[in-house]
């Protein structure tokens, strides 16, 4: 790396973003640098989703910058926001392969929308991602006569078509084995080797976390807890991080009265 | 009392929004329509016609069916109506003005919304739950240009058709029963009803059709992008369509209506 500091390919600086008037995520930063793995985790209902659909420029926030690859997506015309989609890939929790087109044509389909590439040019590109994905011979199938892995790795074949310099990765382990999800952990692996991908995961899955991870972000209740290496994460003091690595429930205060109101239906 | 109107005025603001996003889910179709190419991202040809064969094509036996029904019971209630008067045979004309100015575009209106209105509703709303509107927002792809103008445009077009399609499978079906009650050939039916008939009576109910069409495809995409809350939330999206679909179509020919005819 010839410059010092390189900028971040990611830079999140204290988004805050609402669902209606109730307040998600309270000023979140964030910074990802080039060729690294982050993993984004916390438990159930941190905010994850959240932060990563703010990223996606699906949500928009209430308040904040989200910059990718240098670009402010919360100030960009529509057509830029265009240009630079191109560049980012996105594999989605269920895998949200379009159901009424066969394998082969969901992964070319950002080819054949954003370029002018010929037919035998885009079958060969297609096949190339579906060899890196373990997936070659499986083109002609619907969405649905695939198994839950199979759905996962062809959704990375389709996020990643166009090389994309960012990849985004919504809990690649969900609803998998552990066998099958590992296999989706080296793919990730082998595909930042392959292609010098920045790779952004999501996920709640502590194993699958610390297989990947350079760096980890620990996401609770909207709050950024922690920033750091694996090791880091791991030794940390912090008691809201050791009960989620350590799977601990959390103690839930109740207060009496607001108990009894809330059953009995009144508020105040 | 209080939270009674508090209901209504909840009630009120939703449905002032869902009209603005109608609005602008008709006003960013046309954007597409005129401007899409120059952005790099043209409305597909293809697409459109499959649409069509699927709104249009596909629609044509059971249109066919309807019409002539409702020739037929329009031909029973005119011919016993006008029987009072003596007038039987001024069934002709009644039949053909009221196949090509109301009923026509109104069975059409009415079976398209509840046949490919709901489908949408039920295509795009299974596409949010599955997060495939937003694969394609990611991607770059506008769900507008990509989903709602190839349905629209297809619309558009197919309603209209159908409808003159209908015009003329009613009138017949109404010649089929009339040439048996009463003493008068296929061949002078057809003649009379030609007499009868001006063109304006026939766009009149082309025009009503077309706005139906742009109801009944944007009245779906409404309902289908605001799904939430999985596989129930499709269906509710998908029978809230048709019956709002159909609601608005029937205020929207009585209106239409009266100003024609004012
Ligand atoms: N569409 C929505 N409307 C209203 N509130 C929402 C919506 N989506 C999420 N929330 C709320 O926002 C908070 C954060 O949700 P989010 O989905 O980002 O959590 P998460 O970390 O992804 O959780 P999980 O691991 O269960 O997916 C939760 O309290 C949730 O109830
Ligand atoms: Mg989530």
């Amino acid at each position: 790396m010839n410059k010092k500091i390189a900028e971040p390919v990611v830079e999140v600086q204290s988004l805050v973003a609402h669902y209606g008037s109730c307040e998600v995520l309270h000023g979140v930063d964030l910074s990802i640098q080039d060729g690294e793995i982050m993993v984004i985790m916390g438990g159930s209902g941190s905010g994850k989703s959240t932060v990563l659909r703010h990223m996606l420029g699906l949500n928009t926030p209430t308040s904040g910058v989200i910059k990718l690859l240098g670009q402010d997506i919360t100030h960009i015309s529509a057509s830029k926001m265009d240009a630079l989609r191109r560049n980012i890939g996105v594999s989605f929790q269920g895998g949200a392969l379009f159901n009424s087109m066969t394998v082969g044509e969901n992964i070319a389909l950002p080819l054949r929308e954003h370029t002018q590439l010929d037919e035998k040019t885009i079958r060969i590109m297609c096949r190339m991602k579906l060899e890196l994905v373990n997936l070659a011979g499986f083109e002609n199938l619907m969405p649905a006569q695939l198994s839950g892995g199979m759905v996962k790795r062809a959704a990375l074949a389709r996020a990643i078509i166009m090389d994309p310099k960012l990849l985004f990765f919504d809990e690649p382990s969900a609803g998998l084995d552990p066998v099958v999800s590992a296999e989706l952990d080296e793919l990730i692996l082998r595909i930042r080797q392959a292609m010098k991908t920045t790779i952004v995961v999501v996920t709640h899955e502590l194993d699958s976390t610390f297989r990947i991870a350079d760096r980890i972000t620990v996401l609770d209740q909207g709050n950024i807890l922690m920033v750091g290496a694996i090791d880091e994460v791991r030794n940390s003091k912090n008691k809201r991080i050791k009960d989620l690595l350590e799977r601990r429930a959390r103690e839930i205060k109740i207060d009496a009265e607001e108990y009894l109101n809330r059953l009995t239906g009144e508020t105040g | 009392m209080l939270r009674y109107i508090e209901k209504i005025g909840r009630a009120t603001v939703g449905s002032i929004e869902e009209l603005g996003y109608a609005s602008s889910l008709l006003a960013e179709s046309f954007y597409w329509i005129v401007f899409g190419a120059r952005r790099g991202q043209a409305v597909s040809v293809s697409a459109t016609f499959y649409q069509m064969l699927q709104v249009g094509i596909a629609a044509i036996p059971i249109c066919a069916a309807l019409s002539f029904a409702v020739g037929i019971m329009l031909a029973i209630q005119g011919i016993n109506t006008l029987k009072a008067f003596g007038a039987e045979s001024q069934v002709v004309v009644g039949i053909a003005l009221s196949v090509t100015r109301e009923f026509a575009p109104l069975i059409i209106g009415i079976l398209i919304a509840g046949r490919s209105g709901s489908a949408i509703a039920a295509r795009v709303g299974t596409m949010q739950v599955s997060q495939e509107i937003d694969a394609l927002r990611v991607i770059g792809i506008s769900p507008v240009r990509y989903l709602v103008v190839p349905a629209l445009l297809a619309m558009i077009v197919m309603v209209p058709t159908l409808t003159f399609f209908a015009d003329i499978v009613g009138m017949f079906g109404g010649a089929f029963f009339s040439v048996l009650e009463l003493d008068i050939s296929m061949q002078a039916y057809i003649d009379r009803t030609i007499k009868a008939l001006v063109v304006d009576d026939v766009m009149q109910g082309l025009w009503k059709s077309v706005v139906f069409a742009v109801i009944i495809a944007i009245v779906g995409f409404v309902n289908g992008f605001s799904v939430s809350g999985g596989a129930e939330g499709v269906g509710k999206a998908t029978t809230r369509s048709v019956v709002q679909a159909i609601s608005l179509i029937i205020v929207a020919d009585m209106v239409f209506t009266f100003y024609l005819n004012h």
